[in-house]
């Protein structure tokens, strides 16, 4: 069991690694928004899958947190786009 | 049997959102970004808390566990429709190949105003009915 969560959790990591290219590269604001978006989807991932590996089901309280957060954030630069605030793509 | 059920629903969600980024960094511009992580990724997260809810077991963990999953299949497509919308509208480049846009010719950007293509003399007039009341 334990070698399945290592082995998640390197995938994982890997993908937060991908994301963070899109984020570094992303040509655009959305194209960045998008990848935090994916950012908080996998954090949520990772908080379950330590979870599971400490038993401790206190930290799924975290992860609504992180969900939650993640859709204001969403919702807030949204709206910071259409209002067309200061960019500097 | 419920550890080989748990380490499945692991691995596979592992492996959706690890396509989710790899999407994210292969495909051409935010749409089809868009299109790769929104549901991989929920798909992911989905799955990772399905196996949560399996390895506890109790109760309030595992109506916890699903409030999580309702919570993100909600939001989810909520805030793609936003981030999309807001895209467009900022003028994300679409890529090369791209078939058709149905907004492009009916939608002004400056003016934010949506024709339906069907804007003639004859349809401007009104046609009042024998029940209205005027």
């Amino acid at each position: 069991m334990s070698t399945v969560i290592l082995l998640s959790l390197a995938l994982m990591c890997l993908a937060l690694c991908l994301a963070f290219v899109r984020l570094f590269k992303g040509p655009s604001l959305p194209d960045r928004v998008v990848a935090l978006e994916l950012f908080s989807s996998i954090l949520v991932g990772t908080i379950g899958l330590v979870a599971i590996a400490t038993d401790v089901p206190s930290l799924l309280d975290v992860a609504i947190v992180m969900a939650l957060m993640a859709f204001m954030a969403a919702i807030g630069f949204a709206r910071f786009l259409e209002r067309g605030g200061p960019r500097d793509d | 049997m419920i550890e080989l059920l748990k380490g499945t629903l692991i691995l596979v969600g592992a492996v959706f959102m690890f396509l989710a980024a790899l999407g994210l960094v292969r495909m051409p511009d935010l749409l089809t970004r868009m299109h790769a992580t929104t549901k991989a990724a929920t798909l992911g997260a989905t799955l990772i808390m399905l196996a949560v809810a399996l390895h506890f077991g109790e109760v309030a963990v595992v109506a916890r566990a699903f409030g999580v999953i309702l919570f993100i299949m909600i939001t989810a497509p909520v805030a793609a429709h936003v981030i999309g919308r807001a895209g467009y509208f900022v003028g994300a480049r679409l890529w090369s190949g791209t078939v058709k846009d149905e907004l492009r010719p009916n939608y002004d950007p400056l003016t934010h105003e949506l024709k339906s293509g069907l804007e003639t003399q004859e349809n401007a007039k009104r046609h009042p009915r024998e029940t209205d009341s005027d």
